[in-house]
């Protein structure tokens, strides 16, 4: 029904659909209509928060995310750059080193570790509340699903997205240049591959809304990488090289939530997640509602990272290890202050391109016609259960009046008011 | 100038004083609805913040209120209608920084005297009429070309 402009890291296995509806309830955006029996989603409405792949009891909506087989390699070397969610699938006494180790011995050339850019990211988002004058408050960008909430129904509010890189993309930027001046090759021919929690940084790598282009090549699914990587973590010590891993550090932030505000010096910040809750925020932003408050942490996941859809590991017991690892590796990010203060002035952690909106189709391209449509879409509603079953096939009796209007659904498809009108 | 101007969307809400849970439905409901219907985003933007400082109004001063939004393609009005205290003098309530809150609960955040002057500031025309006592009515209007 809509063009099949934008990009998704999930698709339909229409086979393994038995059209239960369990995700048509659970799209935070409504983007699911099941038709025949089977689920497909509105590519314009779907902002990739893998709430559809939690939902479905039978794996239906399958990521398209790549793998450690099967994908071939796009360059001479292979490196991992695993979202620091990695460590907390491990229990904790496993550690960050034996995780990055098991990473080499399951294939990767290399690994690069995240948190450093989670520093340098958390300093560079200081120094910009700092410098910031334009509107508040600054909504944070990590999370891609996110950032494709806001541009696609807060079209207004992408001013407000924090315009730095996520700590993902300048580890892989580092990682190629390091690489690529250490071995005398091109940068192209280092590919980084992103160890990822979910659907939405496959997406983001893929088609990225923060900026012209993905440093990252290639993205694979926490959940894929376990089988083989939870072997050789769990394999008796053997030599390790240790020089490769002396830096080891943890931060918490930017995989739990609460993580990066509670390291910015502002303490006029919220820290959100849950797509319905980040709705509601936005909401209030957008009224108005929200005033002397600096920055908010959103994320579509509720918990944060650990909460992904592509996670092997209970979101509490992740958030359990994340402290705990803190508390054994954490320490204090001001050592990397002088530096990440010159790089941010260089530009160093910027986004190439300003994110720009995308907003919905309205009813119709003119006014008059739309404001009509509104109209008649009101009273078919009016007319309708309003119990929102979802038996017509559109998540609640409000989409259904609207798909109705657009011509995507007939008023017959509803047998609530069928079977209401034969008594 | 027929045809364009007869095209015209009125629907009604209503507000209930105290209920600050819910406080801000309305104007959600109305920006989701102007979104639909294609208005340039600075329009619904001024639309729903004069909505939600009006609505908070009825919120934290009235009873309860109807809200009427009427929508053309040339202007948004939004009209509401509360039973309450009333405000007793309006010139003195539209300016900005008047607050008939004392300084403690000013201190705390609330009530900085920027309801109304916020609401002008955020519509093309606004007209405020009201009786001590009985209630107040406020009526925003913003033009759809600025």
């Amino acid at each position: 029904m809509a063009i099949e402009k934008y990009y998704h890291a999930h698709e339909v296995n229409r086979e393994a659909c038995d059209g239960r509806m369990e995700c048509l309830r659970a799209c935070p955006t409504d983007a699911i209509r099941v038709k025949d029996g089977k689920a497909h989603f509105i590519s314009e409405l779907c902002v990739d928060c893998g709430e559809c792949l939690n939902a479905c009891p039978h794996g239906a909506f399958v990521p398209l995310a790549d793998t450690l087989e099967g994908t071939p390699r796009k360059g001479k070397l292979r490196v991992a750059v695993p979202s620091p969610v990695l460590y907390s699938q491990f229990p904790s006494e496993a550690g960050p080193r034996r995780i990055l180790r098991g990473l080499l011995q399951i294939g990767f050339d290399h690994v690069f570790d995240v948190a450093k850019a989670c520093d340098w990211a958390t300093l560079a988002t200081r120094l910009y509340l700092k410098e910031h004058t334009g509107r508040w408050p600054v909504i944070s960008s990590f999370c891609p699903a996110v950032v494709r909430l806001i541009q696609v129904k807060y079209p207004e509010l992408t001013k407000n997205i924090l315009p730095l890189q996520a700590p993902r993309e300048i580890t892989a930027r580092e990682a190629k240049r390091k690489l690529a001046r250490e071995n005398g090759i091109s940068e192209s021919e280092v590919e980084a591959v992103y160890i990822t929690p979910c659907p939405a940084k496959v997406v983001s790598i893929r088609q990225p809304a923060e900026g012209t282009r993905s440093f990252l090549d290639t993205a694979i699914a926490i959940s894929e990488i376990y089988p083989a990587l939870r072997e050789a973590v769990s394999e008796p010590d053997h030599e390790i090289k240790d020089e490769l891993f002396e830096d080891i550090t943890y931060g918490p932030g930017w995989s739990s939530l609460g993580g990066i505000t509670g390291l910015l010096e502002t303490k006029r910040w919220i820290a959100v997640s849950g797509m319905s809750d980040v709705t509601k925020l936005l909401d209030d932003i957008e009224n108005s509602k929200l005033r002397n408050v600096e920055f908010i942490e959103a994320a579509a996941c509720l918990g944060g990272c650990i909460g992904g859809s592509l996670v092997v590991e209970n979101v509490y017991v992740a958030r359990s290890r994340t402290i705990r690892l803190a508390q054994k590796y954490g320490h204090n990010i001001a050592r990397h202050e002088h530096r990440a203060e010159r790089l941010y002035h260089s530009g160093f952690f910027s986004l190439e391109s300003p994110i720009a909106p995308r907003p919905l189709s309205p009813l119709d391209p003119d006014i008059a016609k739309a404001i009509a449509k509104v109209k008649e879409r009101d009273e078919i509603y009016a007319s309708l259960p309003k119990i929102d079953c979802g038996a017509c096939g559109s998540p609640t009796c409000m989409a259904f009046a609207e798909d109705v209007v657009k011509g995507y659904a007939e008023l017959s498809a509803c047998v609530v008011s069928a079977a209401r009108a034969a008594h | 100038m027929s045809g364009e101007r007869d095209i015209v969307l009125r629907e009604q809400f209503s507000v209930a004083g105290r209920d600050f849970g819910r406080a801000g439905t309305v104007s959600t409901t109305i920006k989701s609805m102007l979104k639909q219907i294609g208005f340039p985003p600075d329009v619904i933007r001024r639309v729903a913040i004069a909505t939600y400082e009006a609505e908070m109004n009825v919120v934290v001063y009235a009873d309860r209120a109807t809200v009427t939004f009427e929508v053309t393609p040339a202007e948004i009005v939004v009209t509401l209608e509360d039973q309450g205290r009333g405000i007793a003098d309006i010139e003195e309530a539209m300016r900005e920084g008047f607050s008939t809150a004392t300084d403690e609960i000013r201190e705390m955040g609330f009530g900085a005297g920027m309801g109304l002057p916020n609401i002008k500031k955020n519509s093309d025309d606004l007209k405020v009429t009201s009786e001590v006592g009985v209630g107040t009515t406020v009526r925003i209007k913003v033009l759809a070309h600025q």
